[in-house]
């Protein structure tokens, strides 16, 4: 009979190979599942993970790469410091919509007007609106203990008929002909997120991302906090007794994450998505708590699996025109991906022994 | 506006129609998360009993298999969830959540052949004789069967929970996995047993949404309905009948801000649409703010894993 057996230590070899194991399994069950559905498996892998890459079009698809791993990164990088702390944030889409709203509303503003200093005063709104937005869940859960799990999300809704409010209502294009949506942010160039370099998908949302990238690399290994935001995930009691502040953790936890989420909206929101519709958003927020766990919430490996997951965003949308995959078919394969990733790892925490008698 | 438009009988009528499916969700979790789990699913199950309730019923045209099919779906969905974090000892949390996206994305990729198809009806039980009844009749006595059963359903975990054997090895276990074990109950089976139940409630409650409420398949239908089951757990403080005061104080919130959009209210109808959520989010404040209840009453096991090491 197999029984698992606790490791002192958690493996680091299977740690790090696991998420490896995971997508392969992933593309092997996702065939299957296509199969079964009647779809053809071998040409729906291979758009979901080659085509982006290597096809015909890749030279279009590639930039799309950047644009949609610059996002999942940058708010997988703040959720990851609150999963690490046992924080759960899981509201980041709501917080990602509420800096759209914020910064889009400040770039709105002022238009007509010209200026260097707009698309910075958009910035700083948008990372403020994810923040406030993620102050509320941090708020109730210090002050009264509610379930931080369950109002983060609760948010995301209400955010979501926010954004649609506005988009019908005050910040509306008042030149839309009555459609639904801001004004074009992309031509107004004070606010406009343009791509740094031409065709490459690289705008500020890009520059953001390396910067968080960074920071939670030191902040993690270098500074007091990322040893402290480790051992209350560990272990809280001992952190208690090391004189962490719990309720703080939450507020710094939830503020950064709430921030990062907010930029990555602003960001998209002033680039790609370019104006405020109430449908703009494609579900960032959810997708890269999937990112943060398969990058085993350690800064490099999020930068990996925010490429990746990135990669099958664009191929979700290749396989959408092509073989008429329902866009959210995707989660599908996400959902699956970490599970895959939570099964296996078992064999990091635990070691596989033959037991010879069984008594349990 | 015209609030003369809103009957107050019709009203009652409708807010059970609308509160089953976070009724059935609701009662699921509370067993559940009796036995020591947090299936954070819920969302994820209900969308899938919705879908495979719906494609079952289309495809037989007969909606009882339908309910059977979505209850089926839910509980093998929620087997994997059990399977990962009672054998393989995985995160709650994050299998949860895992369970909800791949829900989504699973419905959505059979569901597509099915948008716009009109699902057979579901018959009503008008009861004779009863349903006559002014008020009452229209109220209590001219719904459809699963109103009926989910009432039943609560019914039967108050009294397994309250009065019997198998409760009282439930509840230990989620209380104290540790002791449990150490008595001799297999706390993994018992827990995996409560996962499946909690998983075929909640696709009962889906495909409620599906074949007999909306009656309709849209992507994404169940939109946060599963998480609100959650949070009507914590409402309850884990108490049976008080979910059903809770699904359906809730199911009125519902209703109530459906028929203001009819009216016409001047507020606009993205706020109505978000009052749910709101509401949710206060009601789950005001039961969390007394600690020591909130303590007493929460399973003691709940959320942690189980690892018989010995």
């Amino acid at each position: 009979m197999l029984t698992l057996e606790k490791r002192a230590i958690p493996s680091r070899f299977w740690a790090r190979s696991t998420p490896v194991l995971a997508v392969f399994m992933t593309m092997i069950a996702g065939g299957v599942l296509f199969a079964l559905l009647g779809k053809p498996p071998f040409e729906a892998i291979r758009t979901i993970f080659w085509d982006p890459l290597f096809s015909e079009f890749a030279f279009y698809y590639r930039s799309q790469l950047l644009v949609k791993a610059g996002p999942l990164i940058l708010i997988a990088i703040g959720l990851s410091l609150g999963f690490r702390a046992g924080i759960w944030n899981i509201g980041a889409e709501g917080q990602y919509i509420m800096g759209a709203i914020f910064g889009g509303a400040v770039g709105l503003a002022f238009y007509p007007a010209e200026g260097w200093y707009i698309f910075p005063l958009m910035v700083l709104a948008g990372a403020m609106g994810g923040i406030l937005w993620a102050m509320i869940p941090a708020m109730l859960k210090t002050r009264f203990g509610t379930n931080e799990i369950l109002v983060s999300l609760m948010l995301v809704y209400v955010a979501q008929n926010l954004l649609s409010s506005v988009s019908f209502g005050v910040l509306k294009n008042p030149q839309g002909f009555g459609f639904p949506g801001s004004r074009n942010l992309s031509d107004y160039p004070a606010a406009a997120n343009l791509d740094l370099i031409e065709g490459t998908g690289f705008h500020w949302g890009g520059v953001a991302a390396i910067l968080a990238v960074l920071a939670a690399w030191g902040l993690l290994s270098r500074h007091i906090l990322g040893y402290q935001i480790q051992l209350s995930g560990q272990s809280p009691r001992a952190a208690r007794f090391g004189g962490v502040e719990p309720n703080r953790l939450v507020w710094i936890c939830m503020g950064i994450s709430g921030g990062l989420a907010g930029l990555a909206g602003l960001f998209e929101v002033a680039g790609p998505a370019a104006q405020l519709t109430p449908d703009f958003n494609v579900g960032y927020g959810f997708t890269a708590i999937v990112v943060a766990f398969l990058g085993r919430l350690h800064p490099i490996g999020i930068v990996l699996a925010g490429f990746l997951l990135g990669l099958t965003e664009v191929g979700g949308g290749i396989a959408q025109q092509n073989l008429g995959l329902p866009a959210a078919s995707i989660q599908a394969f996400q959902g699956m991906l970490l599970f895959f990733l939570l099964a296996m790892d078992v064999f990091s925490n635990y070691r596989l022994r033959w037991a010879t008698t069984e008594v349990v | 506006m015209d609030l003369s438009a809103i009957s107050p009988v019709l009203l009652i009528a409708s807010l059970m129609v609308s509160a089953t499916p976070i009724l059935l969700a609701a009662i699921g979790e509370l067993v559940v998360e009796k036995s020591g789990v947090l299936n954070l699913g819920v969302e994820g199950m209900m969308i899938t009993g919705a879908i495979s309730g719906f494609a079952i019923a289309v495809e037989t045209q007969n909606p009882l298999l339908g309910l059977v099919a979505a209850a089926l779906a839910g509980a093998i969905l929620s087997f994997i969830f059990g399977f990962l974090t009672q054998v393989l000892l995985s995160n709650q949390v994050a299998t949860g959540l895992a369970l909800t996206l791949f829900g989504l994305g699973f419905s959505s990729l059979i569901g597509k052949s099915y948008s716009g198809v009109k699902p057979p009806a579901s018959a009503r039980l008008d009861i004779p004789l009863l349903s006559d009844i002014p008020i009452l009749g229209p109220v209590l006595f001219r719904h459809d069967l699963m109103v009926y059963v989910s009432v039943a359903i609560v019914a039967g975990v108050w009294i397994m929970l309250k009065f019997t054997r198998a409760g009282l090895v439930l509840r230990a276990v989620g209380e104290n996995h540790d002791a449990a074990h150490a008595l001799g109950y297999k706390v993994v089976r018992i827990r995996l047993l409560a996962i499946m139940f909690g998983g075929a409630c909640a696709g009962l409650g889906g495909a409620y949404l599906s074949l007999i409420r909306v009656p309709q398949w849209t992507e994404g239908m169940t939109a946060g309905a599963g998480w609100i089951a959650l949070a009507l757990v914590v409402f309850a403080s884990w108490k049976p009948w008080r979910v059903l005061l809770g699904a359906y104080l809730f199911g009125g919130v519902t209703v109530l801000q459906l028929n203001l959009q009819a009216a016409g209210l001047a507020i606009p109808v993205e706020y109505l649409s978000m009052s749910p959520y709101l509401i949710t989010i206060i009601v789950l404040v005001i039961m969390s703010s007394d600690r020591n209840r909130t303590a007493l009453n929460a399973p003691a096991s709940l959320g942690r894993t189980f690892h018989a090491s010995h």
